[in-house]
């Protein structure tokens, strides 16, 4: 056949060998040992996290755009539906939440700066990166588990082929994209259906709602909640690849690093988003 | 070529690898065989680092992979091919894609030298119009083809398979058998098999080891093996109906 062919490549700092503990002596060991590896888990997601972005170079060659472009089309087409209708009624329910109570006090047209600012500023971010947690997410995490289970990591890394690289890098562009694309679809959505409710339900008429929305919602809120967005596209693609690839023990273990996924993902986000509003209003 | 020095390993609290010694020559057909469970694949894992000792250590040629790290680790392991027990094929990529992966992330070859060197590999391995196809609509055994053309498209000069003629019917296992020993022939490549079939291990290997309860507990020539005084690896022949005099005269 000849001799040899190609160049070396480059090895990915993930770590992936199989672990084992012995059962903790007690309780507290337990508890200990749970912190412990949560710790060590965050660290290593984030050390993972770097090199994805330290492969962002690699984005320019026509497999990962293909790739890229590939992912972000799942990603919109997977979640439409669910978005569509979670944004539409998220935005009816403030309306008609706040709406009743500021009936009280006949200042009900002013859902539209409520609902808007809500949206804009938390709900429509949070409703999103639930969703795409839970629909994109843990099908990434199932993808990687499944292909860390059936070897096909190890081949990669064998063959020179950097996982983070070939993998983590273009789900997470896709996602850092995606994220803030879907958020403001949902914000329109969340408004419209805001708008809804105000003129069947609360006799805010249109003109009234749209006026008072935009007359005191600020593009900073606008701003912020992208900025929220891509921090979540982030976090999601980031546990939920880590999470795949240390993936154990077959189809159990594929299931396992699923529901993990979405879990994780939803604290991060939940706890993440408190964090960035502290930051940019108080 | 492949020297393990003292190995041992502990997988799910179970000493899997009990300080393991061997030595494999250059240009060797080196065969480990063992029951099921014994460590073999932990072996061949072992070699490439895709696991680590917990004492002891691997060395390839003169460098210790079993320390080595970055672009060390991707040296050591671009002179390896590696056949995985299941193939380990990306199933959203056809059979040529996967084939011509390490070509396309490796070398500047063009498309069409791309394509020529993918459908000879393929066709070393018995495999025709196949390229078009996903390792989902492929046999077991058809997988297993496609991951050993994969193994051997960048020449590697050391080879690791894990069983490779399992689930292949008897006629293709020997070609894979003479592809094996064509391999080190032709082009001296160093090759470690891991397998069940000792009608295979009998023909193909210059040497054969055993593995069992973590040791090395026999390695010795074709010709020895049958004859070992070993009960362990009596057994393991008489199950296959393989006597000193030959096969076939059941027991
Ligand atoms: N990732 C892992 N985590 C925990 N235990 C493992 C792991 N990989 C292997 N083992 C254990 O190591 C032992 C040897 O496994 P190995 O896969 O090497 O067996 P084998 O000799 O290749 O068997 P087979 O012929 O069935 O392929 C088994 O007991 C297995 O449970
Ligand atoms: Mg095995």
């Amino acid at each position: 056949m000849g001799p040899p062919l190609g160049r070396p490549g480059e090895t990915a700092i993930i770590h992936r060998e199989p672990e084992y503990f012995e059962p903790p002596i007690n309780f507290f060991a337990h508890i200990g040992r749970r912190i412990l590896l949560t710790l060590r888990n965050a660290g290593r997601s984030l050390v993972m996290l770097g090199e994805a972005f330290l492969c962002l170079r690699s984005a320019f060659t026509k497999r990962v755009r293909h790739e890229v472009l590939f992912q972000m089309f799942v990603t919109g087409i997977k979640s439409l539906g669910v978005i569509t209708v979670v944004a539409m009624f998220t935005g009816m329910i403030l309306a008609l939440q706040t709406g009743l109570e500021l009936r009280r006090f006949g200042q009900e047209v002013n859902i539209g700066t409520a609902v808007a600012v809500v949206m804009m500023r938390e709900m429509g971010p949070f409703m999103t990166g639930l969703i795409i947690a839970a629909s994109v997410g843990s099908a990434i995490a199932a993808q990687i588990g499944t292909m860390a289970v059936s070897e096909e990591i190890d081949a990669l890394e064998l063959m020179s082929i950097n996982p983070v690289k070939f993998l983590v890098t273009p789900r997470l562009i896709a996602l850092a994209v995606m994220m803030p694309i879907l958020t403001v679809y949902t914000n329109i959505l969340g408004i419209v259906g805001g708008a809804i409710v105000g003129a069947t339900q609360l006799g805010v008429s249109l003109t009234a709602y749209f006026d008072n929305a935009t007359r005191y919602a600020e593009n900073k809120d606008l701003y912020v909640g992208l900025f929220k967005a891509v921090l979540f596209g982030i976090i999601i693609t980031t546990v939920a690849c880590h999470q795949g690839f240390s993936t154990s023990e077959g189809a159990v273990g594929v299931g396992r690093s699923t529901r993990k996924t979405v879990i994780i993902s939803f604290l991060t986000i939940l706890v993440v988003g408190y964090m960035v509003t502290r930051l940019f209003y108080s | 070529m492949i020297r393990f020095e003292k190995v041992t390993r502990r997988l799910g609290g179970r000493l899997v690898l009990d300080a393991v010694d061997f030595e494999i020559e250059k240009g060797e057909t080196f065969v480990i065989v063992g029951s099921s469970g014994a460590g073999k694949s932990v072996t061949l894992k072992h070699m490439v680092r895709l696991l680590t000792p917990d004492a002891g250590r691997v060395w390839v040629g003169d460098d210790a992979v079993s320390e080595a790290r970055g672009a060390e680790l991707e040296r050591i392991r671009s002179r390896f091919g590696v056949l995985f027990q299941g193939a380990a094929l990306l199933q959203w990529l056809n059979v040529g894609d996967n084939v011509a992966l390490p070509l396309r992330e490796h070398t500047d070859l063009g498309e069409e030298e791309i394509d020529r060197l993918v459908e000879e590999r393929l066709r070393l391995v018995n495999l025709e119009d196949v390229a078009a196809k996903f390792p989902a609509d492929l046999s077991g055994g058809m997988r297993k083809r496609v991951g050993l053309a994969r193994a051997i498209v960048m020449k590697p000069e050391i080879i690791l398979y894990d069983e490779p003629t399992s689930g292949l019917d008897p006629v293709t296992s020997r070609t894979i058998d003479h592809l094996i020993d064509n391999l080190r022939r032709e082009l001296g490549v160093t090759s470690v098999v891991v397998t069940h079939d000792l009608h295979s291990a009998l023909a193909i290997g210059t040497r054969i080891a055993m593995l069992h309860e973590g040791k090395i507990i026999e390695v010795s020539t074709p010709e020895e093996f049958i004859r070992s005084k070993q009960e362990v690896v009596r057994g393991f022949l008489d199950a296959q109906y393989i006597t000193q005099r030959g096969t076939w005269e059941t027991a």
